[in-house]
C-alpha cells in the first residue's frame, strides 16, 4: 500500500543515515524481510525511480512507525538523508517475501554484512519471541561501517564482530569467524543479508555444515513492486528449472543454496529463457 | 457534471483513455494489489514473445536525468505460459487487454498471431516493431516502412476482424510518418508511439556503461516531447487514425499534451515505477483539466492543438461557472 508518512526523526547510526516515518498501514502488515520503497525527491521530481529501503525497526507508537536505514550513494539517497522531523516521504510498502521463521525453537545464526544487518535485528525479535537462541555475526569494512553492533550486544547469546582493517572485532570477514561460531553454538540456521559477495561466502559456509541459509539480496530496483523486471537474478525454483525472478516479488529473501551467486549479472546459458539455451523450450 | 472520458481505439470502445504502456504492468496481477484494474482504460501486456525469454543481464536499469534507461530484453514467459496463466486471468476479470507481440521474423509474428487469435480476452493487438528483424541484420523493423508493412500486413491477415492492430513505433527514424504511413496502408487499425529511444549512460566510478547491455531504451519525462512531436506529425498526416501516444507521461497535463496532439488514448510507462496509482491519477487530473477548460467529452480535445491560430475552440462550454475548476 502507499502511505504518506510524516518524518518523526533523523539519526546518523555511524556512517549510514536511519529515518523514523510514521506509516502505519506498513507497520501494521510488517513481517522481518519486508521492506519499502521511497520517492526521492519530492513532489515533481525529476528522479524517476523509487529508492527500495531497508526496515529496521518497527514500534507501534502514533499508530505505526518504521526505521529505515540507508547509506548515501547518490542523489536520491543523499535527499533522503536530508529529511527532516515533520516532512513527508511517500512510501510503499510492506514490499517482498518475508524471512520464513522456523517452527522451533532452534540455534540460529544472523550474519549481517555493512548496513544489511539492519534488517536482522526485527527478524532476532521474531525469533526470541519464539524460543530461538540467536547469535549475531555482523561485519564490515571498517568499525563505522559496522551496523548496530551495540543492539546486537544486547539481544543475541554471542555477538562476533570482523572488520578488514581490524579496527574493531576480529581482523577478516563475516565468513571468517562464521565457521566457528556455527560449531561453537550448534546452529540449525543461517540468516544472511548484505552485499552479492558477503551472501555468496555466507551460502558457501553454511552449505559446508549442511545446514539451511536464507538470505536477503539487496539488488537495484526501480519499482520495488515487481513491474520494471529490472532487478532480477539467477535462482533454481523447486523444478530445478534456472529462472531470472525479480528480487524484489519473488525475493527479497532467498534459499541461499538456489542463488546462483556465480552467476549473477549474467543470464546462465541453461536458465529458462536464455538466448539460444537449452532450457528454451521448457515449462 | 462530469467529462465524458470514452474513447474508441478503432471501433473498440475504451471507457478512458488511459492504458500502462507494454512491459510496464508485468503480468497484471502486481499492478491488482494496489489497484482494480477496471479502472484502467485498458491493460496493455508485456511484448509477449514466442519462447520464454530470460532477457538481458543485469544491471539492467539507470536513472538518468528525468528518466531512465532499460535493457530488460522482453524477459517473459512465452506465448505458452501467456495463454495458460496471463491471459486468462485478465480474461476472467473482464479487465480490457491490449496484447503485445514481438518477434524476430514476419513469421514468427504470423504464428503469435495465430495463436492470439482464438484467445478469448483479446481487446486489441499492438505490434511491437522495435525488435530486431534476424532475416535483416538485426535491425528493427520499426526503422523502415516496408519491414514494418509486412509484419503488420500479415499479422492483420490473421487477426479475427473485430480484434484492431496497432503498430506500435519507434522514434529513432529517419521519417515517422513514413513508417506510420506503411503501417496503416499495410492494415494497421491504430498506431501507438512512442516505444523508448536509445540512449545509453557510462558509470564514472566503473568507468564503463551503466548498462549491461550497453545500450538502452531512454523513458521518463525526458521524452515526452519526443512523443508530442511524433503524435504532432503522424496526426497532422494521418488525421483520420487513432493514436496511443506514449512516451514520459507523468502528470494529467503530460496526457492533455499528447491528447491535443492528436492521440486518442494515452499510454503510461515509468510513472508507473514511480507511483503505482499513476494511472488512475493521471486519468482523474485529465479530467480536471478537461473540465476546467469546459470540454465536455475527451474526444473533442483530440487533436485539438493543430487548428489554426486565433480560430475559436469551437467544443467549448460558453457557460462560464462551468470553465470553474
Amino acid at each position: 500500500m502507499q502511505v504518506t508518512g510524516t518524518v518523526l526523526t533523523t539519526r546518523r547510526v555511524d556512517a549510514y543515515h536511519a529515518l523514523t516515518v510514521v506509516a502505519p498501514g506498513i507497520a501494521e502488515r510488517y513481517r522481518p524481510g519486508h521492506f519499502v520503497s521511497v520517492a526521492a525527491g519530492g513532489a515533481g521530481t525529476s528522479m524517476v525511480t523509487r529508492r527500495a529501503l531497508s526496515i529496521h525497526d518497527v514500534k507501534s507508537d502514533y499508530g505505526g512507525t518504521v526505521e529505515l536505514v540507508f547509506t548515501v550513494r547518490g542523489p536520491g539517497t543523499a535527499w533522503l538523508a536530508e529529511r527532516r522531523a515533520r516532512d513527508t516521504l511517500d512510501l510503499v510498502g510492506p514490499l517482498g517475501r518475508p524471512f520464513p521463521l522456523p517452527r522451533d525453537p532452534v540455534h540460529c545464526v544472523l550474519v549481517g554484512a555493512e548496513y544489511g544487518s539492519a534488517v536482522l535485528f526485527p527478524l532476532a525479535d521474531a525469533l526470541l519471541e519464539r524460543g530461538c537462541r540467536v547469535d549475531f555475526v555482523l561485519g564490515a569494512a571498517s568499525a563505522d561501517r559496522v551496523f548496530g553492533a551495540m543492539r546486537a550486544r544486547r539481544m543475541a547469546e554471542t555477538t562476533t564482530l570482523t572488520t578488514e582493517d581490524g579496527s574493531l572485532g576480529v581482523r577478516g570477514r563475516v565468513t571468517d569467524a562464521l565457521p566457528s561460531v556455527i560449531a561453537d553454538t550448534h546452529a540449525d540456521a543461517v540468516y544472511a543479508c548484505g552485499p552479492m559477495e558477503s551472501l555468496r561466502a555466507v551460502t558457501a559456509v553454511a552449505m559446508e555444515f549442511d545446514i539451511p541459509v536464507q538470505v536477503a539480496v539487496e539488488e537495484a530496483m526501480a519499482c520495488g513492486i515487481g513491474v520494471c523486471m529490472t532487478c532480477v537474478l539467477p535462482v533454481i525454483g523447486d523444478d530445478g528449472v534456472t529462472r531470472m525472478v525479480r528480487a524484489c516479488a519473488e525475493g527479497p529473501v532467498f534459499r541461499g543454496e538456489r542463488v546462483r551467486f556465480e552467476d549473477v549479472g549474467t543470464i546462465p546459458f541453461d536458465a529458462l529463457g536464455a538466448p539460444g539455451g537449452g532450457a528454451r523450450h521448457a515449462g | 457534471m462530469s467529462v465524458d472520458m470514452r474513447t474508441f481505439l478503432a471501433h473498440v470502445e475504451l471507457a478512458n483513455p488511459v492504458t500502462t504502456a507494454a512491459g510496464c504492468a508485468a503480468s497484471g496481477r502486481e499492478l491488482a494489489q494496489f489497484f482494480d484494474l477496471h479502472r484502467l482504460g485498458a491493460l496493455t501486456t508485456r511484448s509477449i514473445t514466442m519462447a520464454p525469454r530470460a532477457g538481458r543481464p543485469t544491471p539492467r536499469m539507470a536513472e538518468t536525468p528525468s528518466g531512465m534507461l532499460n535493457a530488460v530484453g522482453l524477459q517473459g514467459p512465452g506465448i505458452d505460459a501467456f495463454l495458460e496463466r496471463e491471459l486468462p486471468w485478465l480474461a476472467q476479470r473482464g479487465i480490457k487487454t491490449i496484447v503485445s507481440i514481438g518477434g524476430g521474423t514476419v513469421a514468427e509474428y504470423s504464428e503469435l498471431a495465430r495463436r492470439l487469435a482464438d484467445a478469448p480476452g483479446v481487446t486489441a493487438l499492438e505490434v511491437n516493431l522495435s525488435c530486431p528483424n534476424m532475416e535483416d541484420r538485426g535491425r528493427v523493423f520499426a526503422r523502415e516502412g516496408s519491414a514494418a508493412a509486412e509484419v503488420i500486413a500479415s499479422v492483420r491477415s490473421i487477426m479475427r476482424y473485430d480484434v484492431p492492430v496497432v503498430a506500435k513505433l519507434a522514434p529513432d527514424v529517419a521519417d515517422i510518418v513514413a513508417v506510420a504511413r506503411a503501417s496503416v496502408d499495410a492494415g494497421a487499425d491504430a498506431l501507438s508511439m512512442i516505444n523508448n529511444p536509445l540512449g545509453m549512460a557510462i558509470d564514472t566510478e566503473t568507468l564503463r556503461p551503466s548498462l549491461a547491455a550497453v545500450t538502452g531504451g531512454l523513458s521518463g519525462p525526458a521524452v515526452l516531447p519526443l512523443a508530442v512531436r511524433c503524435v504532432w506529425q503522424v496526426h497532422a498526416a494521418l488525421p483520420g487514425v487513432p493514436i496511443v501516444g506514449v512516451g514520459g507521461v507523468m502528470t494529467g497535463q503530460d496526457a492533455f499534451q499528447l491528447i491535443l496532439a492528436g492521440a486518442c488514448a494515452v499510454g503510461v510507462g515509468t510513472a508507473l515505477f514511480h507511483d503505482p496509482y499513476a494511472c488512475l491519477r493521471i486519468e482523474r487530473e485529465l479530467e480536471d483539466l478537461l473540465r476546467a477548460r469546459g470540454f465536455q467529452r475527451l474526444a473533442d480535445a483530440v487533436g485539438l492543438a493543430h487548428r489554426p491560430p486565433g480560430s475559436a475552440p469551437r467544443h467549448l462550454l460558453v457557460d462560464s461557472e462551468e470553465s470553474t475548476p
